[in-house]
């Protein structure tokens, strides 16, 4: 780990330096959508459950970020480590009956997290489409696991009886979601932000490097199978958060959040906003979600043919995705003014 | 919560919506039905017949209700999750301020619908869903639709009494509901002495089997009869085919199932491949009474001559008709504690027979028609052989499983 | 007993086998990670339905001529679509052809309605032949000779035709088949309409076994992706022996094992391609 650490980083400068400064530097900007995202249920109170929907894609999402545009990893099976998390939560509480929230949280963090530690072990082993065909039979064997084990999980008529305590002994879990979208909100945040530190550390910067040249990387010293593991156990972790939060905002889940359509959804959620720059995920499950919503007002049976579209647009037009053609139009527009 | 308002102030998301809603003009009268089924799911066409059998309902009916009009408010909950109808059950009634809400294609819909509407106190009426305890789930809801033990557990009692069925093998695709009709089938067959052979899950319901190995298993064991449940549409009209195929009919073994494998919507795609096939179900397009031949009249008018009601647009047609009982007896002003107890004891002679609403279980109490595939006419449809009158759920009465302990696991 | 099971377990394999065949070549051949393989199946399920239905054309030639528009079909699909992300990252694949996929899933729905169709069978197709002292239904076993006729056909012309040549060139290097005067990007159009192409004999093959739906595009995904990952990409013999031991153990499972969990039947996939990762016949 040290070693690669100091074969990744070039520069020489901490970590905390490559954060307040340089290429992967904190801007200004970067409060706006934040402070937007607590000024939308005050704003539309009513928009709080849509809202928490959107959080928790967009967590869900940027774990996909770490290990599809940071490491290059690409999975058909994410939903598996969304799944154990959201089973976690959901059978600590309706199971064992403990209701305290983040505790539960926390376990769904680490169950997934060693879920992935384990699978992941074997998984990386193998490349391009050997490890998606693993992904896709791995996730749909956890999705027929299960299935079969109706009696623990519920199975397809959902796990009933999650019963959440006051989030922190003081919020009752309201109807109208907002201690819901307040909770996925904080607990967003604060992935987003440690992610977003650890963007400018060595460690992610070799995981770009790995991406882009893994021969080079490993003539640098770099333990690439360790360091990949390191990203796809933080990835399956926050998938895992993800999903306990979705566990939690519900009260109910079904075997459903295992299947493939999750897997696939959140897939297109990051291509659509952009691959390996953290506010893709974001930007992209906003968009996905937004746009599934108000295709399927306007003609339910159809919602299908437009999220296609996009798909095949994005993937065609813009290959970095919405926030990728953003900086394309600014750079042309500097080019000019220039 | 009151909705009476002409015309929400739509803005901000409904925000001044939620404050402000007070009556502003009192008529004509609104009340607000939010209705919240999978139309993009899989089985987007029964859920559409549904919806269409619920307009018909209203373009008939809406007379009697005087001055007040309803409104419909479509939702899709897209796949059966239970997460997606309960964020749009939240939402209509929160954004939306509807009074009632007609959902619960899926069992999984409800079930998470179920808090959501108790804590908000409005009246939820199941469309389909089918698992026999969800109605224990919370006093705001009740079934118009059927629980999987009303249609399984007679059929049970009905193969050994009538059809003779000594040796019974039952093949089911493996999830919730068919595990539900295996237990029920099971329970209601060794209530009447009986002792099945077999019992075969059939592959998990995200995709049509090849049913040829099940189908030989069958066969290969020369029961009398073979108890089956698949969903119905793409599983049955697959499993028509191997049936045919592998020429079961010759075999001697009898056939039976739920209603599903005898929905009149598909027996023309079927042909003579089903030919002979039996089901226990609440309703057939081809039940003689003048009230379902009114209803089919109605709606072979209004969606054509080549369009077949079944059970499923039933429920949806029935779902109105509950609707409309509530709006009646209120006159309007929809309190769901007074709406619950409205519909409790409710008598209605429904396209199926008569029904009525259980008070205790607030579940439907109905005929349970045994049905046979006949060719008649020069097309294929149902012969009633038996009627099993006024079945209620069995699995409350027997105080079953989750049917006796749901109540106590949910607030 | 035993050899019926066996012979619906050939009978399935031979459609898994048509279904995937296609998929093997063109992903080997292009490098192309084509979700969309189902689409173009299901598309030829649904030409063969009209044709057959609605235009009353005779089975057997109805089935050509699916085969044979959804070939020509997939053309301009390959050369405006396809052949734009054959140098791209396999995330840009699978996401566009996930897109593609889902598009034909609305077309069909807004086409057919979202419930099951089914084709008439002739009379011929329709009954039973007798073998080996017992009766087996006659369009299983038009099936199993199909599924033998394309083995047959596609080795012929892979090992013995210049065709066949080239691609299995291209397939081993692209750089060196070009420099040796190979027109890659005609040769990809000619095998991309063909994999559609096959893949649109399994769509209708498959119609009166399974059903026809929309879903059809992504219900059999995991399964031809398996059987295309477990006979190695780009070999027409490594896919048969994938579809016959996936097929025949499949079934068989489902006759003695029933109450088997799915998990159970996926394990030893999951092992096969853990221990092969190029296939059970691939190149280590």
């Amino acid at each position: 780990m040290e070693r690669s650490e100091r074969g990744a980083d070039t520069s020489g400068v901490s970590a905390a330096e490559r954060f307040l400064k340089g290429r992967d530097g904190l801007r200004a900007i970067e409060a706006l959508p934040w402070l937007a995202a607590i000024a939308f249920p005050i704003a539309f109170p009513d928009c709080a459950l849509l809202g928490t929907h959107v959080l928790i894609m967009m967590l869900f999402a940027l774990s996909l970020d770490v290990i599809v545009g940071y490491a290059g990893i690409v999975t058909l099976g994410h939903a598996a480590y969304f799944g154990v998390g959201a089973y976690t939560a959901g059978l600590v509480s309706a199971r064992l009956g403990w209701s305290e929230p983040i505790s539960g949280l926390l376990a769904a963090g680490i169950a997934a997290g060693a879920f992935g530690l384990v699978t992941g072990s074997v998984l990386l082993r193998y490349q391009h489409l050997a490890l998606i065909m693993l992904t896709l039979v791995l996730s749909t064997m956890v999705f027929e696991l299960a299935n079969a084990w109706a009696d623990l999980t519920g199975g397809w008529d959902g796990l009933m009886g999650i019963q959440l305590g006051p989030l922190l002994g003081l919020f009752e879990w309201d109807l109208r979601g907002l201690t819901s979208y307040g909770y996925a909100l904080t607990v967003l945040m604060a992935s987003f932000w440690w992610l977003r530190f650890l963007s400018a550390s060595p460690f992610m910067q070799g995981l770009r490097g790995i991406r882009e040249n893994r021969a080079r990387m490993r003539a640098i010293g770099t333990p690439i199978t360790f360091h990949l593991l390191i990203a796809f156990t933080l990835s399956a972790t926050l998938a895992g958060v993800a999903g306990a939060l979705f566990a939690q905002a519900n009260a109910f889940i079904t075997i459903e959040v295992l299947g493939f359509e999750r897997s696939a959804a959140v897939l297109t959620m990051l291509l659509l906003g952009g691959v390996g720059r953290l506010y893709g995920a974001l930007a992209g499950a906003l968009v996905f979600i937004v746009a599934a919503d108000w295709l399927a007002k306007m003609s339910p049976i159809y919602w299908e043919f437009g999220v296609g579209l996009l798909l095949v647009l994005v993937v065609l037009l813009y290959p970095n995705g919405l926030l990728g053609a953003i900086e394309r139009v600014r750079a042309q527009c500097r080019r000019r003014s220039a | 919560m009151n909705a009476n308002s002409k015309r929400s102030i739509n803005l901000l998301c409904g925000m001044a919506a939620f404050l402000l809603c007070a009556p502003l003009l009192a008529q004509p009268l609104t009340v607000k039905v939010g209705v919240v089924l999978p139309f993009s799911g899989p089985g987007g066409d029964t859920v559409e017949r549904e919806e269409q059998a619920m307009r018909l309902y209203m373009k008939l009916h809406g007379k009697e209700l005087g001055g007040t009009r309803i409104e419909l408010i479509k939702r899709d909950s897209k796949e059966p999750s239970g997460a997606t109808t309960r964020e749009l059950v939240r939402e209509l009634i929160f954004r939306d301020n509807v009074d009632i809400l007609l959902a619960g294609q899926f069992s999984p819909d409800a079930i998470a619908a179920a808090p959501v509407v108790t804590q908000a106190k409005k009246l939820l009426i199941l469309v389909n869903a089918q698992a026999s305890f969800i109605t224990n789930l919370s006093p705001y809801i009740v079934r118009v639709s059927a629980a999987s033990w009303q249609i399984a557990y007679p059929m049970g009692r009905y193969a050994i009494e009538k059809p003779g069925c000594k040796k019974t093998v039952v093949g089911y695709i493996d999830y919730a509901p068919g595990r539900d009709v295996l237990a029920a089938f099971k329970s209601g067959y060794e209530k009447a002495g009986g002792t099945l052979a077999d019992a075969i899950p059939m592959g998990g319901p995200t995709g049509v089997p090849d049913f040829t190995p099940y189908l030989r298993r069958i066969r290969d064991q020369s029961p009398d009869c073979m108890y089956i449940f698949t969903p119905g549409g793409p599983f049955t009209l697959a499993l028509a085919r191997t049936y045919h195929e592998l020429r079961m009919a010759e075999t001697g073994v009898k056939f039976l199932g739920t209603g599903d494998a005898t929905q009149d919507s598909i027996l023309a795609q079927y042909g003579e491949q089903a030919l002979g096939w039996m089901s226990g179900g609440q309703y057939t397009a081809d039940l003689d009474t003048p009230e379902n031949k009114k209803f089919v009249a109605a709606w072979q008018a209004e969606y054509g001559k080549d369009s077949v009601p079944d059970y499923f647009t039933v429920h949806g047609y029935d779902a109105m008709a509950a609707v409309f009982h509530v709006v009646k007896t209120l006159n309007g002003k929809i309190d769901a504690d007074k709406a619950v107890a409205a519909l409790k004891g409710w008598k209605h002679n429904s396209p199926r027979g008569p029904i009525w609403i259980d008070p205790a279980t607030r579940d439907v109490v109905q005929n349970i028609y045994v049905q046979k595939v006949v060719k008649m006419n020069g097309r294929y449809g149902i012969e009633v052989l038996d009627t099993i009158p006024a079945v209620r759920d069995p699995c409350k009465e027997l105080a079953i499983g989750q049917c006796a302990t749901a109540a106590s696991k949910t607030k | 007993m035993a050899l019926s099971i066996f012979f619906d377990g050939i009978a399935y394999a031979m459609i898994l086998f048509v279904l995937a065949v296609g998929l093997s070549i063109t992903m080997g051949l292009m490098g192309v990670i084509n979700l969309a393989h189902g689409a173009f199946a299901m598309a030829g399920g649904y030409l063969a339905v009209v044709l057959i239905n609605r235009l009353a054309v005779p089975f057997v030639p109805a089935l050509l001529l699916a085969v044979a528009l959804v070939a020509v079909l997939s053309v301009p699909f390959e050369r405006m679509l396809y052949a734009a992300i054959y140098g791209r990252g396999e995330l840009d694949q699978v996401l566009m052809t996930i897109g593609l996929t889902l598009m034909s899933m609305a077309v069909a729905t807004y086409l057919f309605g979202p419930g099951p169709v089914t084709l008439k069978l002739p009379g011929a197709l329709d009954g039973t032949v007798p073998a080996f002292g017992r009766e087996f239904p006659s369009y299983r076993a038009f099936i199993v000779g199909v599924g033998a006729a394309v083995f047959a056909a596609l080795w012929f012309s892979f090992e013995r035709t210049v065709l066949g040549a080239k691609i299995r060139a291209a397939v081993d290097n692209r750089a060196m088949a070009e420099a040796a005067g190979i027109n890659t990007a005609r040769l990809f159009t000619l095998t991309f309409a063909l994999g559609c192409g096959l893949a649109a004999l399994g769509g209708a093959l498959a119609v009166n076994v399974v059903g026809l739906t929309p879903r059809f595009a992504i219900q059999y995904l995991v399964v031809v992706l398996a059987v295309v990952a477990v006979g190695g990409l780009g070999t027409i013999g490594g896919t048969m022996a994938a579809a016959l031991v996936i097929g025949v153990a499949d079934v068989a499972a489902r006759y003695f094992f029933p109450g088997a969990s799915a998990f159970l039947i996926y394990a030893p996939l999951l092992l096969v391609m853990l221990l092969r990762p190029r296939g059970l016949l691939g190149k280590v």
